[in-house]
């Protein structure tokens, strides 16, 4: 443990502060009695329960969830599998290059090329098929695009890390193709595949932008909900929305990080 | 399942002209040797010299380019990794760390079916046997690194393997547990009777524990024999040093000996070369007061090195290093005379490769 | 002579086996980033240079008018409006990126200063604001600068604002909502490498050198330049696509152009456009990243 000089913390804690002002400001007009304007007007839990009355916003809650848990399925299914392609076969240097050229594009291009890329990709497979009206599926179809890449950046990483030595003490101990992988494989790939998986399902919770431009009139999401909601104008009903996805964003973070922690120590 | 698997086991290994080749290295060279049954064999050399190649080769993680592999007379040379009667304790012992060590050491026999209470036996007679009872339901990131190299052991050693392979397996050991290790595997081999071939590139490892070592170099075996006949006779300059340590004198073949930068030294034998290197052991030089008989010469001592065991002194002309225990007061600048007798030294064929 | 078997990960087989069994694994998720991110890049590309139709649609005559327009040409005229805009842009990129570097240091030294208890909560404080969707934090900050608040209140005291009028749409609460919106991208993996930062280099380069400029230019920037390396890209690209932050904060008065992107395909429905202009932001990017990494370079060097 070093010592820090007290500019470094001073400066530090009024970044914090800078952090987390406007998100506790949030918090704190969610409980807020006041229909409008910003004065404090007495505590209440109000805003919360009419959020649960609000058929809009739990359709944006349910589209949500929806997105995000199906996007991650296949995301990581997918991932994986094309982690391990790339990582355990004697490709060559061209074919190395090229995948992960491929791989690293949703990470150095703004996401709004990717975004505006499949609006205009949509709107010539639509004459092919109806499938692809703005919608629920284009904006699944666009959230696996980017997680797909972050979830096998992730999951050939633990790869490395494995080495090729416990796969070879395997084989060296008679273990069979499938054997392998059902024994050492899978269980030492694991910590990476869910630790992928979190990642692509935080990625979906957190995008905004490929949804706003995939999203069609069914399917709104609460990001979208909630930006269309503050272009008309604050509400207290917002604050109590955006502190409750605040408040789910909290719990996500401290699971995934005792998640690795534990993993960490073994 | 067999009961007398036991001694059926014991079985040797055979090297038939092993090549083996990445990209435009030659990691071996037409590499042949013959381990007997229930030997402790070494293969010893600097990194880089195929030692560890030979080693996959012969666990079937590597496939030679030609050659052949023989345990116990039958040729290997085509099977996979899980068909060879061999089994590897890996340099960093690639436990699977998602396991017990129990479920370890019981990893070659379930992935080959074995009925659970014959698993239970043999596991159990292992864990025992290195001494890892308390330990059996722990994971191996709580272990020590000697307690890990114990369970690399029985992981393998449960298999019943014809041949035991050891790819440097005390490399992650403190030097102190070093030692320990050394006897205690070579103290574990003369109990089981087994055949193990051990890789490593430290010559004292090689001197404690081997029956008999190879000295490889570039991919090529340069001398086999029982540790003493190879620190007896070196055959090249590569051997003498990486073996030991030993004073290297250039000379120029003249009747009944050679002449060097120390003078004329007799020998026992003519050397085949006209000129070359003959060497001595540091502590095979004697040193005196007197003008010895034979192969007398008089130098001066430059440094003095304190070993604990015993001194190193280094003399002038010649560089020459001079192993003693006995310590009779010689001071550095003092004038004595040295025996370098001729069957102490040895004639090195350098040009052999 | 080479031997046609080999063995791989101890496994017996030829290297045709081997590529034909990995081919099978990549190709689902290489045919899907083929499909939706390779093929809409391309298709992207040839739209820049197609039409739009009167009522919108697509027109597949081909021309550079796109990019014309972008660069100011028109009918009536050259104007400096969207090459403003781009550049605009690139200079909240940058600053964006420079301040939260610049705030990030203090930061990960304090957390790396903490006992290891409290160095886990602290970065578990900065990982939920990394975590918290953007569109809530920008609306939070639109909140903040609300007229009622003490610093709309503050600036108007000051003359900066007229009173009862909030702190956007501007500049300021743009460079606010930025800073705010990629703090934690810059500090979360500067902060993997100062967790490791080798502090007798540190101190050794304190005897020698005494001045602390000289002391984080020689030892401590080359030692946390990988994590700085990710912390840079991770902010700079995805600041130079931002629209939610300015189209919340800065409104028409300081747009970006992530927000003319959005128009062609929202309000405007000018794919063509859209395209070319998504064209522009993509070749300024790469730029970017190619400018940082010939002078991160040459940083690692000094």
């Amino acid at each position: 443990m070093r010592r820090n000089h007290f500019i470094t913390v001073a400066l530090s804690l009024m970044t914090m502060a800078f952090l987390y002002l406007p998100l506790i400001g949030v918090a704190v007009f969610s409980v807020n009695s006041a229909r409008r304007g910003l004065v404090w007007k007495g505590f209440t839990l109000d805003w919360y329960y009419k959020l649960f009355e609000n058929e809009w916003i739990l359709e944006a809650a349910w589209n949500t969830l929806v997105l995000a848990l199906v996007s991650t399925v296949i995301a990581t299914i997918l991932g994986t599998i094309l982690a391990i392609g790339m990582d355990r076969f004697p490709w060559g240097k061209r074919t190395n290059g090229f995948l992960d050229i491929i791989l690293h594009i949703p990470v150095v291009i703004p996401d709004i090329i990717l975004a505006a890329a499949l609006v205009v990709a949509f709107g010539l497979l639509r004459m092919v098929s109806s499938l692809f009206e703005p919608g629920l599926v284009n904006m699944i179809i666009g959230h696996i695009t980017f997680q797909l890449a972050f979830v096998a950046l992730v999951v050939r990483s633990r790869l490395v890390a494995i080495g090729r030595e416990v796969e070879e003490a395997a084989r060296d101990l008679f273990a069979s193709n499938w054997y392998l992988l059902r024994k050492v494989m899978l269980p030492l790939l694991m910590p990476g595949i869910i630790a992928g998986g979190m990642l692509a399902f935080t990625l979906s919770l957190d995008d905004f932008v490929i949804s706003f431009f995939t999203a069609g009139p069914e399917s709104q999401t609460l990001p979208l909900f909630i930006f269309a909601a503050v272009r008309r104008g604050v509400t207290p009903q917002i604050h109590a929305l955006s502190t409750l996805v605040m408040l789910i964003t909290v719990v996500l973070v401290v699971l995934t990080e005792r998640f690795t922690r534990s993993k960490e120590k073994e | 399942m067999n009961q007398n698997h036991q001694t059926q086991t014991n079985q040797g290994l055979t090297a038939k002209h092993v090549c083996k080749a990445f990209g435009k290295v030659k990691a071996l060279d037409d590499v042949t040797l013959d381990v007997k049954p229930g030997e402790f064999f070494t293969l010893l050399g600097p990194s880089g010299c195929g030692k560890t190649t030979l080693l996959r080769i012969i666990a079937g993680l590597e496939l030679a380019d030609a050659g052949q592999i023989l345990t116990g007379g039958k040729d290997i040379t085509g099977l996979p990794a899980i068909k060879r009667p061999v089994n590897t304790v890996f340099q960093s012992y690639a436990l699977f760390p998602h396991l017990t060590i129990y479920e370890n050491v019981a990893f070659g026999l379930r992935s080959r079916k074995f009925p659970e209470a014959e698993i239970k036996k043999r596991v159990g007679r292992r864990i025992e046997m290195l001494d890892l009872q308390e330990m059996a339901d722990r994971h191996p990131h709580q272990l020590s690194g000697g307690q890990k190299q114990r369970v690399a052991l029985a992981r393998a050693l449960v298999n019943e393997p014809d041949v035991l392979l050891l790819d440097e397996p005390m490399s992650a050991l403190d030097a102190r547990l070093r030692a320990q290790v050394q006897e205690d595997l070579r103290r574990l081999q003369r109990k089981l009777g087994r055949t193990f071939i051990l890789v490593t590139h430290d010559q004292a490892e090689a001197l404690v524990c081997s029956d008999r070592l190879a000295v490889m170099r570039s991919g090529r075996v340069i001398q086999i024999g029982t540790p003493e006949q190879v620190y007896d006779n070196p055959r090249d300059s590569f051997v003498a040093k990486f073996l030991g340590a030993a004073n290297l004198i250039p000379s120029k073949r003249v009747p009944g000996g050679v002449e060097t930068e120390l003078g004329f030294l007799a020998l026992d034998k003519e050397p085949p070369w006209e000129e070359g290197t003959v060497a001595i052991r540091p502590e095979w030089i004697r040193i005196g007061d007197e003008k010895p008989e034979r192969n007398g010469i008089r130098a001066r001592v430059s440094e003095i090195v304190y070993r604990g065991t015993n001194f190193d002194l280094w003399l002038e002309p010649g560089h020459l290093r001079v192993r003693t225990s006995s310590y009779k007061r010689v001071e550095a600048g003092r004038e004595v005379w040295l025996e370098l007798a001729p069957q102490e030294l040895v004639i090195l064929e350098d040009d052999h490769v | 002579m080479s031997n046609p078997l080999l063995s791989w990960y101890g496994e017996l087989t030829t290297r045709n086996r081997l590529l034909k069994r990995g081919s099978l694994l990549l190709m689902p998720g290489m045919l899907w980033l083929i499909l939706f991110l390779v093929l809409p890049g391309f298709v992207l590309v040839v739209v820049s240079f197609a039409t739009r139709g009167a009522y919108g649609q697509l027109e597949w005559t081909f021309t550079v008018e796109n990019y014309q327009r972008l660069a100011g040409f028109s009918l009536f005229g050259w104007t400096s409006d969207y090459l403003l805009i781009l550049w605009r842009s690139v200079v909240v990129a940058f600053v964006t990126t420079l301040v939260s570097v610049v705030l990030s240091y203090p930061l990960c030294f304090f957390i790396a200063g903490r006992s290891e208890r409290s160095r886990y909560m602290w970065l578990t404080l900065v990982i939920i604001p990394f975590w918290t969707n953007m569109v809530i934090r920008a609306y939070a900050w639109f909140l903040i600068l609300a007229p009622e608040m003490p610093i709309a209140k503050l600036a108007a005291f000051l003359g900066f604002i007229p009173a009862g009028s909030p702190l956007y749409p501007n500049a300021f609460a743009v460079y606010l909502g930025m800073v705010s919106m990629f703090l934690p991208f810059v500090t979360l993996p500067l902060y993997a490498s100062v967790e490791r930062i080798d502090w007798a280099l540190v101190e050794a380069a304190q005897d020698l050198y005494a001045s602390p400029i000289r002391v984080f230019t020689q030892a401590v920037l080359p030692q946390t330049m990988p994590g700085l390396s990710v912390g840079i890209i991770l902010t700079f690209v995805p600041a130079m696509g931002m629209f939610v932050v300015p189209d919340l904060l800065g409104g028409a008065k300081y747009m970006l152009v992530g927000n003319l992107i959005q128009q062609q395909f929202g309000s405007s429905r000018d794919w063509p456009f859209g395209a070319a202009i998504s064209m522009g932001l993509m070749v300024l990017t790469m730029i970017g990243l190619h400018i940082y990494r010939r002078k991160g370079k040459e940083i690692e060097y000094v």
